[in-house]
């Protein structure tokens, strides 16, 4: 699906990292960690090519990303739901149009019954027309995975879901991400929330990715 | 043909991508300003170069029709001088009609000078006698030979030395409103692409967003093409329904009126307005569309 092969990343003439390797399979759960500024997130964005390698190759479904069009970057996007830490939200738009949104972009019709079961999965559904800023925290959190999953995506990457939410939210989140694991779709949260990880391994086969010192490692049994 | 399907197809629009893109208000109302007033200033370049076309034509085709032979030459001589000028203009083809002017109409044309009563025949005033082409024309070169050696008094004027003048203002006149409206688009395409690029700006956070979830550059743009193409539109009908009636307003065009009382457009030509709004909205669409995809590629 996505393979990221002695890949570099340099921000501001720094390497954030480097030598990074990583192959993400069809239905599988992996984990990201690492400390704060490790470039969890710049990882992500390099997997949905909103950024691009320094060096090495990022191949997206078998394709350089390199290579790609903004066209063509934009139809691989419609394949990778992305729940974004700060959710990234139209606050103009109601909760439902949010999570409707890359239908819209893409051409296709928004089902009304679709959108409602959607919404009742992520249970939503009485928040359905309120606008972003009246939503909790985990609200929010949610109304950016179902907006991440509309289109049926076959890999789901998630920053940070559960940073802004309490455990029980956190847990419900997680439920949500295992289910759609479940369903056949790869996942990849990134996540300093070790709870969150070890909630997770009792529930799904999944591998902990650490990313520290520059370099991405398979994490240890500790976690 | 292809830009009038694609601005065909944006007019239809797409309510999802209006509604992903708030209206940004300045923009709004700058785009509907500017565009009116251009309307507006355009209604008038057109009507200018319209109504210096016509005169341009008119002048031309009533000027190069006829012309004037003059006969000065002592009271005693002047009938007969007259009569062999005659003669020699009712033999030469390409002549339809040749007639000597009566003192009354002498006393016409010189009464702007002289005052109405003015004693012609009584002064050593020369004879006109006013020639009408036929559709072929004359010769005019071998007709002054001719007369030199037949009529030695007598000097033709085809209206050549202050036609071509007068012609050639006229059709700078009409070049000076064709230019008027090209620079008018011009200033329209500007200001619009001003007023998009700001639009752009201001709405580059639901841009990323956009992006984020899959949108191409073509849907993004298409849905502040379609806004700013609508609102010239609307503003450039406005300015052009307003110019249209100032220019109805004018004092009508007679016979006492000249140059400025004909200031306006007739018969069909009432029909040249509605093409301005139309250009508009053109106009709108090429300079938004073109500002749109390269802001979205200097974003990327």
């Amino acid at each position: 699906m996505i393979e990221l092969d002695n890949v570099a990343y340099n921000y501001g003439g720094a390497e954030l990292f480097s030598g990074l390797n990583l192959q993400l399979a069809a239905g599988s759960f992996h984990f990201l960690t690492g400390p704060s500024g490790a470039g969890k997130t710049t990882l992500l964005k390099l997997c949905y090519g909103e950024l691009v390698a320094t060096s090495g190759q990022v191949r997206l479904f078998g394709q350089d990303a390199r290579a790609l069009s903004r066209d063509d970057v934009a139809h691989m996007r419609r394949r990778i739901g992305v729940v974004h830490q700060d959710c990234q939200f139209l606050d103009h738009l109601t909760v439902s149009e949010n999570i409707a949104l890359p239908l819209s972009v893409s051409g296709h019709a928004t089902t009304s019954s679709d959108l409602t079961d959607l919404l009742g999965w992520v249970g939503l559904s009485q928040q359905a027309q309120q606008l972003p800023p009246q939503l909790s925290g985990g609200e929010r959190q949610r109304a950016a995975l179902a907006r991440a999953v509309i289109m049926s995506p076959e890999v789901i990457l998630a920053d940070e879901p559960t940073g802004n939410v309490d455990w029980e939210m956190s847990q419900r989140l997680l439920a949500l991400l295992v289910e759609l694991n479940k369903m056949g779709k790869t996942v990849l949260i990134a996540t300093h929330d070790i709870s969150l990880i070890r909630a997770a391994k009792a529930q799904v086969s999944a591998r902990v990715l650490r990313l520290k010192d520059r370099r991405l490692q398979l994490a240890g049994a500790d976690i | 043909m292809k830009i009038l399907n694609r601005l065909l197809e944006l007019l239809a629009g797409d309510p999802q991508a209006d509604r992903a893109v708030p209206p940004t208000g300045f923009t709004a109302r700058l785009t509907l300003l500017s565009s009116g007033a251009m309307a507006f200033l355009a209604v008038f370049a057109l009507a200018l170069s319209l109504a210096t076309g016509r005169l341009a034509d008119r002048w031309s085709a009533e000027l190069a029709k006829t012309s004037t032979l003059r006969i000065s030459a002592p009271q005693d001589q002047m009938e007969a001088q007259t009569r062999a000028g005659l003669t020699v203009l009712q033999s030469t083809p390409g002549i339809a009609q040749a007639r000597p002017l009566t003192d009354d109409e002498q006393r016409e044309l010189l009464a702007p000078w002289f005052g109405p009563d003015l004693p012609v025949e009584t002064l050593p005033v020369p004879q006109l006698i006013e020639i009408i082409e036929d559709s072929d024309g004359y010769d005019s070169t071998g007709l002054r030979a001719r007369l030199q050696a037949e009529v030695p008094g007598a000097v033709l004027d085809d209206h050549t030395r202050w036609r071509e003048p007068l012609v050639e203002a006229a059709s700078r006149l009409r070049l000076l409103g064709f230019v008027s409206m090209l620079l008018i688009a011009g200033a329209t395409a500007a200001m619009i692409t001003l007023a998009a690029n700001a639009a752009l700006a201001a709405n580059s956070q639901v841009i990323r967003v956009m992006r984020l979830v899959g949108a191409q550059d073509i849907y993004i743009a298409r849905a502040f093409v379609r806004r700013f193409t609508l609102r010239a539109l609307i503003g450039a009908a406005a300015g052009t329904f307003i110019g249209t009636l100032a220019v109805m307003l004018l004092p009508s065009a007679d016979a006492a009126g000249g140059f400025l009382t004909g200031l306006g457009f007739q018969g069909w030509h009432w029909l040249w307005p509605l093409v301005i709004p139309i250009l508009a909205a053109v106009v709108a669409f090429v300079a938004t569309r073109q500002a749109a995809l390269r802001t979205l590629k200097e974003q990327s």
